[in-house]
């Protein structure tokens, strides 16, 4: 065996926020010499399409989330929009436009695009691997998926995360 | 002091100045230094972090106004 540290991650959700805790750790722990495998099963699918536009936040029924407006004056982007759950929820278009406003703030902070970090972790060759049993539960097809992603199921998560040193469930 | 490398990293936020640190990094020797300079103020422990694990050696690490300035030698 090398002694080279491994890392494994399951990421299960589906989410523009929840897309960034995998690959942010994963190509971090690849800048950091781990060897690096994320196995993507359930809503985490999504983070492996081509078309990444699918990716949303949504603040309904998610009190952690500030809601601040990524333009205008300071007083103004200091200001938290607490709107009710009820009022969220029949506004159309209410989680499109937060995702609108969450991907300028993330722009406006420096932080990487979804699509970069998870470029970044491909040139670092961090292996993705979709879990093939939600693949045909959701009715996915391979083609769907960006190339270089291999199938497999839960042996196959474990063949690797029996080895490492970092295991997260995501 | 000298280096042979510089790489500007500012405005940029985690875990991107890292990122790009490690990635110039492949371009140059052992022994080579590399200037980085960022915005992030979490990039001060995380450049020492990287380089206690990655073995490539911060030689030092100092800031002015709002800016983080980083010489790392390459393993």
């Amino acid at each position: 065996m090398d002694d080279q540290k491994k890392l494994a991650i399951i990421a299960t959700k589906g989410t523009l926020d929840w897309a960034y805790p995998p690959f942010i750790l994963a190509s971090t722990a690849a800048a950091l010499g781990y060897e690096t495998q994320i196995f993507f099963t359930f809503y985490g699918l999504q983070m492996l399409r081509k078309d990444l536009s699918g990716l949303k936040v949504s603040p309904l029924g998610n009190p952690g989330m500030p809601m601040k407006m990524p333009f205008g004056p300071k007083w103004f982007k200091g200001i938290n929009w607490n709107i009710p759950n009820a009022v969220q929820a029949i506004v159309p278009g209410y989680e499109s436009l937060a995702t609108v406003l969450m991907k300028q703030t993330i722009a406006n902070n420096g932080v990487a695009s979804i699509p970069e970090l998870r470029e970044l972790c491909q040139e670092a060759e961090v292996k993705f691997i979709a879990c093939q049993m939600t693949v045909e539960l959701f009715g996915f097809d391979h083609s769907d998926f960006i190339d270089g992603v291999e199938y497999g199921g839960a042996a196959t998560f474990f063949e690797f995360a029996g080895e490492t040193d970092i295991c997260l469930y995501i | 002091m000298d280096f042979d490398k510089e790489l500007d990293a500012r405005g940029l936020n985690c875990p991107l100045p890292i990122l790009r640190a490690k990635k110039t990094l492949n371009e140059l020797t052992s022994g080579q230094v590399l200037k980085i300079t960022s915005t992030d103020p979490g990039s001060v422990k995380d450049f020492a972090a990287f380089a206690k694990q990655t073995g490539n050696e911060l030689l030092s690490s100092s800031e002015a106004g709002n800016e983080y300035t980083f010489f790392m030698k390459k393993k």
